[in-house]
């Protein structure tokens, strides 16, 4: 459902020093680019960069933490059931985490309830200091950076450095961001007619809940923590029933951090159970979820259900990709490339149609398949691996299905269109060319490593046809025409749109779909008001001035 | 960190609400602490003066040398101006620095300061004679909230796209404006380094900085850990010097393209002046202020004695929005006068490293020492009514008793002329009107105050009255959040709040031509 920053940029930043060092290589390295070392020791002084190596993962790593958070503490589940977790790419049981279910659900509002109760230590609390807690959780989560890369890697099969340099590097930058933003939330004053003295105060909204997906486990927590805690909410968060182990490992470090009991339970479950619970609850204020449109659509029921809570979703995309004949073809080749196949395909911001400009279009096609042959699968665990495992039986099945529909209609399979290695959950990096706009595969999101590569002609029609869709994610624009830059990015019915770029995410920037991709804005300033409840207070005053 | 972030108790001696600490924690401090930097920080790099001259800082307490410092004068501002311009210029480190990274340091800074606490308390004791425990827990801890506060705005700080008329595309991008000269006072050295560092960090600016001769060396020590955490070289140039030379340079400088000052109105009016006389560059002012504290008769009389005592005495008196005129309503002035003069009698003055300490030395500066003593005469023979101290207090250091004065009319020097000393002057109102009339009578406008339980006094004063700043049953309560700043005479733009950053920022706009534009 969702990308991050591009995946080589990020390597290339670790291997190498970026160019922001210049000369004062002595000096104790200029913070971007410590950030991304492996050697983080704040005093630590001379890393220079040829003394850098890679990351590796922590070896036989034992799964610490397997139950229910709730209230600072650890919970068995009411039920008594557990629920396994399996590393995708072996098959091997991890371990078995306590299953939360409605009972569970509501000790967790209710403790969430406390925490917000006016006068709580939460409620009192600066807004400054609640900016400093979330700086203490950002340097608890460097601090276990290999620790919980490595949890992400085993427990969803993305491959480990990118775990390393794009989920956790993000994950730390958007718990320091809003760390920065929660004393400064203003509200203001409002010149309103008559004899009264008007402010708004900018409140919490209450207990959240918030529902997130298995495909950037950690980096999704922090997305929605983050904001949430920095307006000041308490939070009930059920991560994927996939991907349960890195958001226990943050819950144990939010404890340590010092965050008060009840402000944020975590619950790992299911999403019929523990995650229907949570959107039909009477006594949540807000939902916040990120996942399929398909249940998107049910949340969005349940708030209606129930108490009318708020409601932000991030949904799925069938994102077009635009290809001008006038940029610069073997950059735009493998953007597009790392576009789609980032992550094993399952990002909501994956670049899935490929519209390509007449004129070079076989060009494109040809070098397209020939990095995707090249990509190499593996291990995730492994240096050198490109491309892990699917998350699950399920998805697997479904983008096989898919595959086999794009053969099925007509369109030319360039490379791949299978598993990989038997009895696993691989699949070949797959490119489809001559891809109409009609084939299911043009049409519905795939979630895996398929890419679409389309034609077209003219700027009016490829316009036309990216957004000929329900679908309103994001857009990529390659060409070196101004002009068409910014025609197009303003025509795209998108939430993002990269002009040379793709999947260029940061935390400043706003992230969020139009059309049935979702409704709503994270990160950035935007995601602070899908966290506040905007109050206005007005004074009869005896005399008013200017 | 958590009992303070937990904890919500107020130390009685700390009327700055947002400073909460626990007069248990504070370590004993040491009265002799090391001085390890006396000399000028340039591009990262200690170095002399060019003409080799050094002044002496003083112990105010006792009046004895603590070190000599190198003394910059026109040739060190040249040098600092262009490791400063080389810092900024296109494509250097920090220009191309991610603003989160700019952010990341300021944290770093901050964190940098917060272990060295303890250290950076005594110097700042040692060097200005405010007490320990104040420096320890209202100054330091505020430094370390400023600069964190606009360590988190470096990545916020955010340009608008602009829907203008026409086939156009047109955003605005908030640039740093460059080589920022910055000059500040002794009354809080750490607390005024961190304001003006700060904001301009946090924008992208580089800064030449001139410290005041009187308290030079906790800066230079803050210098150590900029260049400790990471700052580029050249970003931050510290220079200890007198204002006549070294101020003069930096304000006249055609290579600066901002000055910050802060201190006496007559020195703002130098700095302006030269700014027009050399390149206009651009000029923030925060400058003195005369400021009313208005005490309604159905104001918690308690609070409000307590407050106000806090508001002019804190800090030696030696404060810019110090409460230099407090109005009490006729009804309870007796009583009112009764209990400050008995608070101000209680008033501890002594040894600023002895922790009951609440007034310590004025600070080293033999003229401004002259210059309270001068006030307080003139109040005596213009017919104030001295109801307490009205002298010295040792027979070394730069000691004043804490003074009050009564009866004190609107037309006595007292009233009209910022002392910048431990001199409390009372005056007596009978009506809202008449009294938000005579505490505009003035031309600062820096800071003000009213006490009173109702709603309506409460928000009809606050709008009246002609300041930057207006607290409300409260007194120098100061947020890194809230902005800061004088009406009239008392200044130009705003420190702190989101404000703060509108004084380091250029506005550009572009605008490009597109085919067809839609909304």
């Amino acid at each position: 459902l969702t990308g991050s920053h591009h995946p080589s940029n990020q390597v290339e930043q670790c291997k190498s020093p970026p160019s922001t060092v210049g000369k004062q290589g002595n000096m104790s390295s200029e913070p971007g680019n410590c950030q991304n070392h492996q050697d983080h020791d704040p005093d630590h002084g001379d890393a220079g960069p040829a003394k850098q190596t890679m990351p590796m993962p922590v070896p036989n790593l034992e799964v610490q933490y397997t139950k229910i958070f709730i209230d600072n503490e650890w919970h068995e589940s009411c039920s008594g059931r557990k629920m396994p977790v399996h590393n995708p790419a072996t098959g091997d049981l991890l371990c078995e985490v306590e299953e939360a279910d409605t009972e569970d659900v509501d000790k967790a509002v209710q403790s969430a309830r406390a925490a917000f109760q006016l006068g709580s230590p939460w409620r009192c609390m600066d807004a400054s200091d609640r900016g400093l807690l979330l700086n203490r959780l950002a340097d608890l989560v460097e601090r276990d950076r290999l620790r919980l890369a490595t949890l992400e890697a085993l427990d969803s099969g993305k491959i480990f450095l990118m775990a390393y340099f794009v989920d956790l590097m993000a994950t730390v930058k958007t718990l320091r961001y809003y760390g920065g933003w929660a004393d400064k939330i203003q509200g203001k004053t409002i010149p309103v007619d008559g004899e009264y003295f008007t402010y708004t105060r900018h409140e919490p909204i209450g207990v959240c809940g918030q529902i997130i997906p298995w495909n950037f486990p950690v980096m999704m927590f922090a997305w929605k923590i983050a904001p949430a805690l920095c307006c000041g909410n308490t939070v009930i968060i059920k991560p994927a029933e996939q991907t349960p182990l890195t958001a226990l490992h943050m819950a144990c470090l939010i404890k340590e951090a010092g965050f008060p009991p009840g402000v944020v339970n975590v619950l790992p479950g299911y999403g019929p159970t523990a995650g229907s619970a949570i959107a039909h609850h009477m006594d949540i204020d807000k939902i916040a979820f990120t996942g399929s449109t398909a249940v998107g659509k049910l949340i969005q029921k349940a708030a209606g259900d129930s108490n009318l809570k708020r409601v932000t979703l991030e949904l799925g995309g069938k994102n077009p990709n635009i290809v001008f004949a006038d940029c610069d073809l073997e950059y735009a080749v493998e953007q597009a490339h790392s576009g789609l196949f980032f992550n094993q395909g399952q990002c909501c911001l994956a670049g899935s149609r490929v519209f390509v400009e007449d004129s070079i279009y076989e060009e494109f096609v040809c070098r397209s398949a020939e990095k995707a042959r090249n990509k190499v699968l593996g291990n995730p665990l492994v240096p050198g691996v490109d491309q892990g495992p699917q998350i699950d039986q399920k998805q697997f099945d479904k983008i096989l299905e898919l595959i086999e529909s794009g053969k099925k209609e007509g369109a030319t399979l360039e490379c791949g269109g299978g598993p990989w290695n038997r009895n696993s959950l691989f699949i070949q990096p797959t490119v489809f060319s001559n891809v109409t706009d009609d084939m299911r595969i043009a049409r519905e999101e795939i979630f895996g490593p398929v890419q679409q590569i389309m034609r077209f002609r003219s700027v009016n029609e490829v316009i036309q046809r990216a957004n000929a869709t329900h679908y309103g994610l994001a857009a990529g624009v390659f060409t070196n025409d101004i002009d068409k830059a910014l025609t197009v990015s303003s025509a795209l019915q998108a939430g993002m749109v990269w002009v040379n770029c793709y999947n260029a995410m940061s935390t400043q920037c706003p992230f969020g779909g139009f059309k049935m991709s979702g409704n709503g804005r994270e990160l950035g300033e935007y995601a602070l008001q899908e966290y506040t409840e905007v109050k206005a207070v007005t004074i009869k005053i005896s005399q008013k001035n200017s | 960190m958590l009992r303070i972030v937990l904890s919500r108790t107020l130390p009685r001696i700390s009327g700055i609400s947002n400073c909460q600490y626990s007069a248990a924690a504070i370590p004993v401090p040491s009265a002799q602490p090391e001085v390890h930097y006396n000399k000028l920080f340039i591009n990262n790099e200690w170095q002399d003066a060019v003409s080799k001259r050094s002044f002496p800082t003083i112990n105010p307490a006792t009046g004895e040398v603590i070190c000599q410092v190198a003394e910059a004068d026109k040739a060190d501002v040249d040098k600092a101006v262009k490791a400063a311009r080389e810092a900024f210029r296109f494509g250097s480190p920090w220009r191309r620095m991610d603003a989160s990274d700019r952010g990341l340091l300021l944290s770093r800074l901050a964190d940098a300061i917060e272990r060295d606490t303890a250290y950076l308390a005594e110097l700042e004791t040692l060097d200005n004679g405010k007490p320990y425990a104040v420096s320890y827990s209202v100054d330091v801890p505020m430094v370390v909230k400023c600069l964190r506060y606009y360590a988190g705005w470096a990545d916020k700080w955010e340009g608008k796209t602009i829907p203008i008329d026409g086939d156009f595309f047109c955003y605005t991008r908030h640039e740093p404006i460059g080589v920022c000269g910055q000059i500040i006072p002794w009354n809080f050295p750490l607390l005024m380094q961190a304001w003006k560092l700060g904001p301009a960090l946090a924008t992208g600016n580089t800064v030449v900085m001139k410290v005041a001769e009187q308290t030079p060396l906790t800066a230079l020590y803050v210098a150590s850990l900029i260049k400790e955490v990471g700052f580029p070289p050249g970003v931050v140039n510290i220079l200890p010097g007198m204002g006549p030379s070294a101020g003069s340079a930096i304000a006249s400088h055609m290579d600066v393209d901002k000055v910050a000052f802060t201190g006496s109105t007559e020195v703002g009016h130098l700095i302006q002046q030269a700014s027009g006389s050399s390149n206009l560059k651009k000029v923030t002012l925060e400058l003195g202020g005369k400021s009313p504290n208005i005490i309604m008769s159905d104001a918690n009389m308690a609070e409000a004695v307590e407050q106000s005592h806090f508001a002019l005495f804190f800090n030696q008196g030696q404060c810019c929005c110090a409460g230099s005129r407090t109005y009490v309503q006729d009804t309870i002035y007796d009583e009112f006068m009764e209990r400050s003069v008995e608070r101000a009698k209680s008033r501890v003055v002594g040894d600023p490293f002895n922790m009951k300490t609440e007034q310590g030395p004025q600070v080293r500066n033999t003229e401004q020492f002259k210059k309270i003593l001068g006030y307080i005469s003139s109040g005596k023979r213009e017919g104030a009514k001295l109801m307490c101290g009205g002298g010295v207090a040792a027979d070394r250091g730069y000691f004043i008793q804490p003074t009050i004065f009564g009866d004190v009319q609107d037309g006595m020097t007292i009233a009209r002329e910022e002392i910048f000393g431990p001199v409390m002057q009372i005056l007596k109102f009978k009506t809202l009107e008449e009294v938000v009339e005579r505490a505009n009578d003035t031309k600062y406008g820096l800071a003000a105050a009213v006490f009173t339980k109702d709603i309506d006094k409460a928000h009809y004063i606050s709008s009246g009255l002609r300041a930057g700043t207006v607290w409300i049953n409260c007194y120098d309560v100061f947020g890194a959040q809230a902005p800061f700043g004088g009406y009239k005479y008392s200044g130009n733009g705003r420190e702190l709040g989101e404000y703060g950053l509108d004084n380091y920022t250029e506005v550009k706009t572009v605008t490009i031509k597109v085919p067809q534009k839609n909304s």
